[in-house]
């Protein structure tokens, strides 16, 4: 909120003066404030008087105030750090392959060919299906060894047929949510190929630069900011991805695939440990800032007018 | 209404006159209520639904709203709005193992010291057994039971008689993993049994802790110390895991009774072991292959005979209803005789509520619809004993649970190491030490063990 810089002299007066003329400015924004502050930072404030209670809505015990006795616990919470590393882990794998198979697509559909707006409205469909309705069919009909086109497919070619939900169940995760969020890297990189300027494409041409090279020293820079934008947004959705696992793995094998969200659920709706699911949400929380922030920093250079160079 | 009681003594007879028509007008316009009833999104719940109108007609002043919610998010919105006395529901529907939990804590009316006493006509004797008990704390009902289940062994006669193989009624878990090595067709993409292995505790867990206890195991002793390590269960859990890693469906880790239900009715197994109200829905959804050739034996046995689990949905009253009476008139209405008569007329003999009453499995229209798993369904509930599920003795009581509030906790975490075992990203020893190390801790930090 920057102030107008007061001129030098009577300085006090103007600052009040100036002070009441912003806020009689703002004045009509504040009922839309109270709605927003009511229905996000109320609650958030309520989480973290829960966090500090020892509140289990099926114990015998009435709830009491235990301060930060639930975050000492969450960093001494074998699974808790698993679940830290887990996100981690499904989260980076989903933004990277997304990108690099969005850019591909990407790049295949940013060229003339016959049947161009069908290839493309399918390359973008996965993405507007629902998460729960994609996971079930994953499930069985693409995972499983008995159903799955999958199965089908490694037994033809002689690898036979994978149990990927016990044998490799964090790909089995990424490769589902891969699946979902590429066809949406592939709709902005393909936004931000089709605004490469053509004719710095031809000048590199006339001066006889290969195809590879060109995309690699022109179209790579020019798409950076896009890429940016693509692996925020992913990275966005993606940390909390809950439906996908909740149908395909319930969280296991021991805990393979539990990330924050779905730990944090465990805690609440399961355990019904109000007070560890609240203080395990405000850490997600953080930790989910402290991830964002940097990467909202970079990226914020695009709006800037002119962009970046 | 206060008005007139304020009124000096010598307003006379006119006032009370009026006083009095006030109060009986009261009265009756108490019977006018609105009942506001939490239930499960299921096709007998929907069937109840549907045949409200009956209930209207029986007693006019008395509405029915119902929420009907899945399953799985009826447990937590109805446990906030009890734990935190809200008072939205009149009526819950509650699982057997909430039921006495809640009991203990003064959450839900206690049924037999207000209700049942004074109700002849709904016949409590006729309940089953086991069932009454499993809705009962300290002797006394505080659920009535809509229906109930135990668990048996579904499996393939063609495929059985084409191995020369004969299912006997009761069959042992030796018998069964014999047979499961037989008929397992790892070419034909055909598994020899089908077991849950998701995590949940209300998932694996179940199936395996009646494999638990015929095994002559038990997850506590009387001291609460944590069994699952001791030898017979061990021995349980192992096998357990072994059949299904050898002889079980692939990527068992993944698959509930939903995906159990899928592969059996497929084709693609030719045993499952399951809740007996699966019964129906299997012979509905089976493919042409497999429609005429289901057959029902009873839960494999190990030591201790009668080894399946026990489950009911029931309809309690919380402490909060304002409307309590009312309340007691729709459920012991909908847990009825009269009632299972006319969702049979009604919607069909297939969809009764099963498991609840004797007399049920009496009327002839039923034993039609349901010859071919009716008798085993009932035979399977009334061997289950909640009140002694193990060999040895326990402090808890449930099945294929353990009935107290930090169950779920344990299950859920023991259910994760199992599927580890299962997916074979650790052995069975392992994830039962595991498991043990996290249950000790749980239950002294909930004041069990000292």
């Amino acid at each position: 909120m920057a102030l107008p810089a007061a001129p030098q002299g009577s300085r006090r007066a103007l600052d009040v003066n100036s002070l009441a003329k912003g806020w009689w400015k703002r004045l009509p924004l504040v009922p839309a404030m109270a709605v927003v502050l009511v229905v996000t930072q109320l609650p958030f404030v309520i989480t973290l008087y829960y966090s500090m209670q020892r509140w289990n809505l099926v114990s015998t015990s009435a709830p009491r105030f235990v301060w930060f006795r639930n975050f000492v616990g969450a960093l001494h919470d074998e699974i808790f750090l698993k679940a830290v590393v887990n996100t981690a882990v499904i989260t980076a794998a989903i933004v990277f392959a997304s990108i690099v198979i969005g850019g591909l697509l990407a790049a295949g559909l940013n060229r003339e060919f016959r049947g161009r707006m069908i290839a493309r409205t399918l390359a973008i469909t996965p993405f507007f299906v629902m998460p729960v309705a994609a996971a079930l069919f994953w499930k069985t009909g693409v995972y499983d060894p008995s159903f799955g086109i999958l199965g089908w497919v490694t037994s033809e070619i002689g690898v036979g047929r994978l149990n990927w939900a016990s044998q490799y169940p964090k790909l089995t995760i990424i490769i589902l949510s891969t699946w979902q969020w590429s066809a949406f890297a592939l709709l902005i990189l393909l936004a931000g190929m089709q605004s490469f300027p053509t004719e710095v494409g031809e000048a590199a041409a006339i001066d006889g630069a290969g195809r590879l090279y060109a995309f690699r020293r022109l179209m790579l820079p020019h798409l950076r900011p896009f890429m940016e934008l693509t692996a925020l947004l992913i990275a966005m959705y993606v940390l909390d991805t809950f439906a996908a696992i909740t149908i395909l793995t319930n969280g296991g094998p021991a805990y393979a695939t539990t990330n924050l969200s779905y730990y944090v659920y465990l805690e609440a709706f399961s355990a019904f440990d109000l007070g560890k699911a609240s203080a395990f949400g405000v850490i997600a929380l953080v930790l989910a800032i402290a991830l964002t922030v940097p990467m909202l920093r970079i990226v914020s250079g695009i709006f800037k007018e002119g962009g970046r160079a | 209404m206060s008005m007139t009681v304020r009124r000096p003594a010598l307003a006379g007879a006119v006032v009370s006159a009026l006083a009095i028509e006030l109060f009986s007008f009261n009265a009756a316009k108490a019977e006018d209520v609105t009942l506001t009833v939490a239930l499960a999104a299921n096709p007998q719940m929907e069937t109840a639904a549907k045949l409200i109108d009956n209930f209207y007609a029986k007693y006019p002043g008395i509405k029915v709203k119902f929420q009907t919610l899945p399953e799985n998010q009826l447990r937590p919105t109805v446990l906030k709005d009890v734990a935190t006395k809200s008072g939205q529901f009149d009526v819950v529907m509650i699982g057997a193992y909430e039921v006495p939990l809640w009991a203990e804590k003064g959450w839900i009316v206690d049924l037999s010291k207000q209700y049942v006493g004074s109700s002849p006509d709904w016949q409590v004797d006729d309940l089953i057994t086991p069932i009454r008990n499993l809705v009962s704390y300290k002797g006394d009902m505080y659920a009535t039971p809509f229906y109930g289940s135990s668990s048996f062994m579904f499996y393939r006669k063609d495929l059985f008689d084409k191995a020369g193989l004969k299912m006997p009624e009761q069959p042992t878990w030796d018998q069964i993993a014999d047979f499961a090595a037989k008929l397992d067709d790892k070419a034909n993409n055909q598994s020899g049994i089908c077991l849950r292995g998701i995590p949940g505790w209300g998932q694996s867990l179940a199936p395996l802790t009646t494999v638990i206890n015929t095994y002559g195991g038990r997850w506590f002793d009387e001291n609460w110390a944590p069994q699952l390590s001791s030898p017979k269960s061990r021995e349980a859990i192992n096998f357990y895991v072994n059949l299904l890693k050898t002889h079980g469906q692939p990527d068992a880790a993944k698959d509930g009774w939903q995906e159990c239900l899928q592969l059996f009715t497929q084709g693609k197994t030719a045993m499952w072991y399951d809740d007996t109200v699966f019964a129906g829905p299997v012979l509905d959804q089976a493919s042409e292959a497999v429609k005429g050739n289901v057959g029902f034996a009873l839960a494999p046995i190990k030591e201790k005979p009668g080894s399946g689990w026990l489950w009911a949905w029931g309809l309690s009253i919380p402490e909060t209803s304002k409307n309590p009476d009312a309340a007691w008139k729709l459920i012991s209405w909908l847990t009825s005789q009269d009632y299972i008569k006319l969702a049979g007329e009604k919607a069909g003999w297939g969809t009764v509520p099963p498991g609840s009453r004797k007399s049920t499995y009496q009327l002839p229209e039923y034993q039609k619809a349901t010859a071919d798993y009716a008798d085993l369904t009932l035979k399977s509930i009334s061997a289950a004993d909640p009140l002694k599920p193990t060999v040895d003795p326990v402090p808890y009581t449930g099945v294929q649970y353990v009935d107290i509030p930090e169950f779920e906790q344990i299950g859920d975490f023991t259910s994760q190491q199992l599927a580890g075992a299962i997916s074979g990203q650790m052995s069975a020893d392992d994830a039962i030490a595991a498991s043990e190390t996290k249950i000790k801790e749980i239950m002294s930090d909930a004041g069990y063990i000292k």
